[in-house]
C-alpha cells in the first residue's frame, strides 16, 4: 500500500499501553492467586475475571481498528528473518488476547462455577459441567499463560533492541508520546 | 536509521539494561508465583497437609471425601430480608442441593472413626446462587488458616509432643478437644445440627449492613448414641440410614437460624462462639427431599465453596472463607482431572 501510515494511529497507540499493563497485571494476578490462600485471594480472582472479559472486549476493538488503520512497515533492513520472527509473534500475542480469556471463561463454565464480576455483573454459562473439559481448559489456561508471559518478555526485549540497539524507529511507532530526536524510517 | 542529535550510549549498556529489564521481570513473576517463598501458605501446601500418608483420595475431595447427595427445598419465611436483600430470602420455595459427609480425607472411613460430621449446601433462586460448607461442631478448631495448617501436620505425627506443642502455641484447641470428647454423637446425619461458623456481612435492602453466622438446626428428634454403638452398626450406617429415613419417613428438616452480631463481637475468629443472648432471625426451612448416591449423584460436580454467595451477603473480616475457597478450588480441580479413578458407574438418573 502506498499510503502505508508511519506510525500507529493514537488510538491504537493509546489502547497498546492501556492493555498491556492489563495484561501484565493478568499475569502477575494470576499466579499470584493461585499461590494463595490469605484473604486477598477473593479480591484477587474478583479482579482477575473482571479485568479478563475487559480484555476481551478490548482486543476485540483493536482488531477492528488494526483492520481499519492497518500498521506501519517494518524498516527495509530489517533481515527478513526478524520480520518474520516480528510477524508471528504479534499473531501469537493476538492469539492469546483472545484465546485467554476464552479458556478461562470456559474452565469456569465446565466446572459449573457462576461467573460473576465486579459490580454483579454475571455472564451466562455457555458450556455444561464437565470433568474432561474443565481440566483441558484449565490445563490450557494454566500452561499457556507462561507461554504468555514468556513471549511478552520476548516482546518486550524486542521493543527495547527496537529503541536502544538498532533506534530504527520501530518503537516510535507505538510510543505513546513523540520520542526527540527520533526519525521514522521513512524520513 | 537515523542516529545523529543521540547521546552516545555503548551497545554494551544497552544489552545490559535489557537484560536487567527481562530478568527483573522474570525474578518478580517468580516471587509473585510464590516459587521463591517455600514458606508460603498454598493450597498445595495446605492439601500436602490434608493428605494422609495412605495417599490421595483420588477422584474424591481432599477433605469431607465421604458423603451422598441430596435434593429438596428451601422454604424461606421472608424474614431474612430484614438482614440482606439476597432473593433467597424472599418468602418462596427456593431449590436446593447438597451433601452430608464425614470430615475426613479417606472416602471408605468407618463412621464411628469420624468426629466431624458436615452438610454441604447450595440454594439458588432467580438466577443467584449460594453455597456453603457447614459442620457439626458449635465453634472452629482454631483461629486461623494457618493454625489450621499446623493441626493437621501436628496430628499426624507420631510424636505425642507434636500435639503438646501445637496446643501451647494454639490455645484455642482446647475448647474444640473438649467438644470432641464430650458432645454426644448421633447415628443420623437427620439429627446433627450443622453450623457455618465464619461470618459475613448481611446488606438488607436499604444498605443496612449486618455481620452474621447461621445455623441449620435439626428438626428431627436427636437420640444419643455411644460412639461404640454406631460403630457396631457398621462402617457405612449413616448412608444406610439417611436413605432408610427419608424412604421410609419422607423428607428432613432444618431450620436456618442467623445470629447477629452485636458491636465488638469477634468476626475474624471462627473459634470464638457469640454469647447465646444474640438477636437471631430464623429464616426459613431446608427440606431434604431426596438422596442419591454421590457416585453418580447431583452434589458430585458441586464445588460446596463458601464465597459462592448471591447479592446481599459478602465476606466479612474472617479468613476462613477465602482459604476455604482457595483450597476447595484447588481439590475440585485435582478431582476433575482424576475422574477416571472415581467413574461414574453410569446409572440412569432418574
Amino acid at each position: 500500500m502506498s499510503n502505508e501510515p508511519h506510525r500507529f494511529a493514537p488510538i491504537q497507540r493509546s489502547l497498546h499501553w492501556l492493555m498491556a499493563a492489563c495484561i501484565i497485571a493478568m499475569l502477575f494476578i494470576g499466579v499470584g492467586m493461585v499461590s494463595t490462600v490469605a484473604p486477598k485471594y477473593l479480591p484477587l480472582i474478583l479482579i482477575h475475571k473482571t479485568l479478563g472479559v475487559t480484555l476481551l472486549i478490548l482486543v476485540v476493538v483493536r482488531l477492528a481498528l488494526r483492520l481499519h488503520y492497518g500498521a506501519p512497515p517494518l524498516p527495509d533492513d530489517l533481515p527478513p528473518a526478524i520480520k518474520l520472527g516480528a510477524r508471528l509473534s504479534h499473531l501469537a500475542l493476538y492469539g492469546f488476547m483472545i484465546i485467554m480469556p476464552l479458556l478461562g471463561l470456559g474452565m469456569l463454565w465446565a466446572a459449573a462455577y457462576p461467573v460473576v464480576l465486579y459490580g454483579g455483573i454475571r455472564i451466562p454459562a455457555l458450556l455444561a459441567q464437565s470433568d474432561r473439559v474443565h481440566t483441558l481448559l484449565w490445563n490450557a489456561h494454566f500452561y499457556l499463560g507462561f507461554a504468555f508471559f514468556a513471549l511478552v518478555l520476548l516482546h518486550l526485549a524486542a521493543a527495547l533492541f527496537h529503541a536502544l540497539l538498532r533506534r530504527d524507529g520501530v518503537f516510535a511507532t507505538i510510543a505513546l508520546l513523540p520520542l526527540r530526536n527520533k526519525a521514522t524510517p521513512a524520513e | 536509521m537515523n542516529q545523529s542529535g543521540n547521546l552516545p550510549r555503548s551497545g554494551l549498556g544497552s544489552l545490559v539494561l535489557i537484560a536487567v529489564v527481562l530478568g527483573g521481570g522474570a525474578a518478580a513473576f517468580a516471587y509473585t508465583a510464590g516459587w521463591l517463598s517455600p514458606g508460603r501458605l498454598t493450597p498445595e501446601r495446605m492439601i500436602a497437609a490434608l493428605t494422609p500418608p495412605s495417599g490421595a483420595p483420588l477422584g474424591h475431595r481432599r477433605n469431607h471425601a465421604k458423603g451422598i447427595c441430596f435434593t429438596g427445598v428451601f422454604e424461606a419465611n421472608g424474614n431474612g430480608l430484614e438482614l440482606s436483600r439476597a432473593r433467597v430470602f424472599e418468602r418462596g420455595t427456593h431449590p436446593a442441593l447438597g451433601r452430608f459427609n464425614l470430615g475426613t480425607a479417606d472416602p471408605n472411613a468407618v463412621d464411628a472413626t469420624v468426629r466431624v460430621r458436615g452438610l454441604g449446601l447450595q440454594i439458588a433462586a432467580d438466577g443467584e446462587e449460594w453455597r456453603m460448607a457447614l459442620i457439626n461442631p458449635p465453634f472452629f478448631a482454631v483461629s486461623t488458616p494457618q493454625a489450621f495448617h499446623d493441626l493437621l501436620i501436628a496430628s499426624g505425627k507420631k510424636d505425642p509432643e507434636a500435639m503438646k506443642t501445637f496446643i501451647q502455641a494454639n490455645p484455642e484447641f482446647a475448647a474444640f478437644a473438649t467438644w470432641a470428647k464430650t458432645a454426644p454423637w448421633t447415628a443420623s446425619y437427620a439429627e446433627e445440627p450443622y453450623h457455618g461458623l465464619n461470618s459475613f456481612i448481611f446488606t438488607d435492602a436499604k444498605g443496612g449492613e449486618h455481620a452474621v453466622r447461621w445455623s441449620l438446626l435439626p428438626m428431627a428428634q436427636v437420640t444419643p448414641i455411644s460412639q461404640a454403638e454406631l460403630d457396631k452398626r457398621g462402617p457405612d450406617f449413616l448412608e444406610q440410614e439417611i436413605v432408610e429415613r427419608v424412604r421410609a419417613s419422607g423428607p428432613q428438616r432444618w431450620s436456618m437460624v442467623t445470629t447477629v452480631a452485636d458491636p465488638g463481637d469477634p468476626t475474624a475468629d471462627p473459634s470464638k462462639a457469640w454469647p447465646e443472648s444474640r438477636h437471631t432471625v430464623q429464616v426459613g426451612t431446608l427440606v431434604v427431599q431426596r438422596i442419591e448416591q454421590e457416585r453418580d449423584g447431583p452434589c458430585r460436580d458441586v464445588n460446596f465453596d463458601p464465597t459462592v454467595l448471591p447479592p446481599g451477603i459478602r465476606p466479612s473480616d474472617d479468613p476462613f472463607p477465602a482459604a476455604r475457597s482457595s483450597v476447595y478450588r484447588k481439590s475440585y480441580d485435582l478431582r476433575a482431572a482424576e475422574a477416571r479413578d472415581y467413574p461414574r458407574t453410569g446409572a440412569a438418573k432418574p
